[in-house]
């Protein structure tokens, strides 16, 4: 029997407010990829947190190579041979790359610090990666896909036994994820166990040995991958059956043009860029990552200042500076990163979900209607089934999927026309994706008009009404629902400079 | 050995753009501010006016380098000028009372800095105090504790001629020593900064602690040296401020910090964090003594000399604020 890299068993670990993990239990071979799944708030994250001694366990019993061991802190979990991929991104921005990566292990020559040295060790690594990185490049002004490939960087430069990669292809490009799986491939064969957290099933498929899943803080089972189909995996999750409901049959829009683009430009991020939005339309914007998707919207709704371009509402002009104009003049932004901009994390759910309507709560005066918000945050919390002990908790406590529920919450208090939704279900589990996809319908059959930004495309054909592929900065093409496909979308996406001569 | 860009084409772009500019900006603001004053003033521009210029700024200087290096961590060290008083007096103390060496007094007012610079990092990383509560608190405490260990009377150093002499004394053309000690401490500062572990931690912390905690970074502890590295300038700034007095005053301090964090402002340093160099700051510096004195010379009343400098840093936090977004 080969010994376990990694045994955990009995950990629990609480929260204010909620129970993470109860029970939990895992284990890693050496040279496997396990894959650990869950729906949001199942505790994976937690877990795999307090392996890598990011948090402390409050009961259980930790076993790395055999030995009992206490986890009390990151550089304790180095020395044990465990490193961390993070989800969020945890760099330096100020700092250059090779800086970042090899943080606490600086070549010296003496006192001095050898920048040099520092350098080379990090074109090697990268060598050997086969990853394109400027070691001397600042974080900071790097794009998030490339970012990304710093942490993973960083994480393998330890040389460890468990590496654990937490939704590690969330920002990468196909061309990215090929590498970082042949990267996985390698150390597998090494002997590394790794522990590989995702919601994209399919991929797990693809590159994981065994499966774990997790449900609400505790241990359900484990499997071998080849012996499990997807459908019996989030069956697992969720604990009960639930079917992906058919692709919609999408009705034919109602034809008045409720938004329309002209010409938009922001350097070389908006290029001439130029659509319509029908009312109940649910318009779908495909592209890579980068195309400038996130930035498009940003500029409609004034988060960034445009250099030239016409938004028309309904026909007629707008001028949008701030959102505060977009608001007002009914359109509605919910960002990809709901953590920096979408949510006030330290403040609770009603205060959140009332952040872009307080005009409607409260008097001429500025006197706050309490009865109000709360009775609005008590219509939202049943109506969106958001999972939280009370509209008082804070909403930083919250799992992702019920966080962006809040976040739709807000803007639906808000009542808009326009809604512009920029991945609306990164980093949710299968359960609450389908609720956001009926709610997504709902409102669109009530008569509001949706932009959806997303790079997943199964959501983006289940979905949408009409497709628009942007790449670098540019509407590549336009696709019905009907006509569309993976691979026209696709195909769209990467013709990058041949578009511009069409 | 692979490279993407040849040495020297990245340190001209790395001249151009970034942090480089500020120190430009700031530079030209000064080299414009001496020819202005220069040229309207026959009293400034003598050349023991500008020793005085030189003179003036090694006091705030000292102070300045120092709490350069809470401010890239994000920090703020409200201490510093009482520290520095809070220093003069441990030194007039040992020196004038105690009766030992000079040198001994010199290093104890060094000690006292750094001590009161851990206090004040101890509060700050295992307190979790926000700096400026911590740092103001300690402020009111070093100001009492100098009144106290003084018995509220200046110490006269009279009895320790070689103590002016050494710092004052004038051998390299006419500048006194404290000028080249303020520029060697700079120099020295300069170096950690930017070469070693703790000026590598020190921007780390500034831009991001958290990713430096999850790196396996002990942020605690870094704090705390980074915090007693700026109350070490403080207590230098202390042993400047006595030698150009030959007395310990136990009054004087209170206003002090705020030239210096405004030097380190004007010279680039980022109240966010994880931006800033030595040299920026020593410009801020000669900046405000420029200004001051250049102002002083001309007529202008005190009230307005303070009108303008205020309004003098408004504008160079502005403009930082404007080319960082330009940039980003």
């Amino acid at each position: 029997m080969v010994e376990l890299l990694v045994e955990m068993t009995g950990i629990s670990k609480s929260f204010p407010g909620v129970h993470a993990l109860e029970d939990a239990r895992f284990e890693l071979l050496p040279g496997e990829v396990h894959a650990l799944v869950g729906e949001n708030g199942a505790g994976k994250s937690t877990l795999m947190k307090i392996l890598a001694g990011i948090y402390k366990r409050d009961a259980g019993v930790i076993r790395v190579k055999g030995a009992d061991v206490e986890i009390p802190s990151p550089h304790a979990a180095q020395q044990l041979g465990i490193s961390i991929i993070h989800q969020e991104l945890n760099l330096m921005n100020h700092l250059t790359v090779a800086q970042n990566i090899f943080i606490g292990r600086e070549p010296r020559r003496g006192f001095l610090l050898d920048e040099r040295a520092l350098n080379t060790k990090a074109r090697d690594l990268f060598a050997q990666l086969h990853i394109k990185l400027d070691p001397r490049k600042r974080v900071g002004q790097l794009a998030v896909a490339q970012q990304q490939m710093v942490e993973i960087a960083k994480a393998l430069s330890f040389s460890s036994d468990v590496l654990i990669m937490d939704e590690p292809t969330a920002a990468l490009t196909d061309v990215e994820i090929d590498e970082l799986f042949r990267i996985i491939r390698q150390l597998r064969e090494r002997g590394v166990g790794i522990v590989h957290i995702s919601h994209r099933l399919e991929e797990l498929k693809q590159i994981s040995d065994r499966v774990t899943v997790m449900r609400d803080g505790r241990f359900i089972d484990t499997v071998l991958t080849a012996d499990a189909s997807v459908e019996s995996i989030i069956n697992m999750m969720v604990g009960r059956t639930v079917y992906e409901s058919t692709p919609e049959v999408p009705e034919r829009p109602d034809p008045t043009v409720v938004l329309e683009v002209r010409n938009l430009q922001r350097g070389r991020v908006v290029r001439d860029v130029s659509f319509q939005l029908r009312r109940g339309e649910i318009l779908g914007m495909s592209g890579l990552v980068g195309a400038g998707r996130t930035e498009v919207a940003r500029a409609i709704v004034g988060a960034d200042r445009i250099d030239s371009g016409e938004i028309y509402i309904h026909g007629k002009r707008v001028v949008i500076h701030a959102p505060t104009d977009a608001v007002r003049n009914g359109i509605a932004y919910l960002s990809e990163d709901r953590k920096r901009y979408g949510l006030t994390l330290g403040m609770d759910v009603e205060t959140n979900i009332a952040l872009a309507s307080f005009r409607k709560f409260a008097n001429a005066i500025g006197w706050v209607r309490v009865a109000r918000t709360r009775a609005s945050a008590l219509e939202y919390v049943k109506s969106l089934a958001i999972k939280t002990p009370s509209i008082s908790q804070r909403v930083k406590n919250l799992s992702g999927g019920n966080q962006q529920k809040v976040v739709i919450a807000k803007w639906l208090t808000a009542d808009t026309e326009i809604l512009i939704f920029d991945e609306p279900t990164r980093g949710i589990d299968v359960g609450a994706k389908s609720e956001i996809y009926r709610l997504l319908n709902d409102l669109a059959q009530q008569g509001k008009s949706i932009i959806m930004i997303s790079s997943e495309l199964p959501e983006i054909l289940r979905m949408s009404h009409r497709i628009v592929v942007m790449c670098e900065g540019r509407i590549a093409g336009e696709l019905s629902a009907a006509d569309a496909t993976q691979e026209k979308i696709m195909t769209f996406a990467t013709q990058r400079e041949a578009v511009a001569a069409a | 050995m692979q490279t993407t860009t040849t040495p020297s084409q990245s340190r001209l772009q790395s001249l151009v753009k970034g942090d480089s500019l500020q120190r430009f900006l700031a530079l030209g603001a000064l080299v414009i501010l001496l020819l202005f004053f220069s040229v309207i003033s026959p009293a400034f521009r003598t050349t023991q006016n500008y020793i005085d210029v030189l003179v003036a700024t090694a006091v705030n200087g000292a102070l300045a380098i120092g709490v350069t290096f809470v401010i890239i961590t994000g920090g703020i060290d409200l201490s510093i000028g009482t520290g520095m008083t809070f220093c003069s007096v441990v030194m007039g103390m040992i020196v004038v009372q105690g009766g030992m060496p000079l040198w001994i007094g010199i290093l104890g007012a060094l000690a006292a800095g750094a001590l009161m610079g851990a206090v004040n990092g101890i509060l700050v990383a295992k307190l979790k105090l926000p700096p400026f509560i911590a740092t103001l608190g300690m402020m009111n405490v070093a100001r009492g504790l100098a009144q106290i260990l003084s018995d509220v009377k200046p110490i006269y150093f009279d009895a320790h001629p070689e103590f002016y002499d050494t710092f004052m004394g004038k051998p390299i053309f006419g500048i006194p020593n404290v000028v080249f000690i303020m520029f060697g401490a700079g120099i020295l500062a300069s170096i950690v900064l930017t070469r070693t572990i703790l000026g590598r931690y020190t921007f780390a912390l500034g831009s991001n602690e958290e990713a430096t905690r999850l790196s396996g970074v002990n942020v605690d502890a870094w704090k705390i040296v980074v915090y007693a590295t700026t109350g070490l300038f403080a207590g230098l700034g202390g042993i400047l401020i006595a030698a150009r007095m030959t007395s310990a005053q136990p009054s004087v301090g209170v206003g002090y910090e705020l030239d210096a964090i405004a030097a380190a402002v004007i010279g680039g340093t980022s109240l966010s964090g994880g931006e800033g160099s030595i040299v920026g700051t020593i410009i801020g510096a000669f900046i405000i003594s420029t200004l001051t004195i250049g102002l002083s010379i001309i007529g202008v009343p005190d009230q307005w000399k303070l009108v303008i400098t205020g309004l003098v840093i408004i504008g160079a936090v502005w403009l930082d604020i404007l080319r960082r977004r330009s940039r980003g």
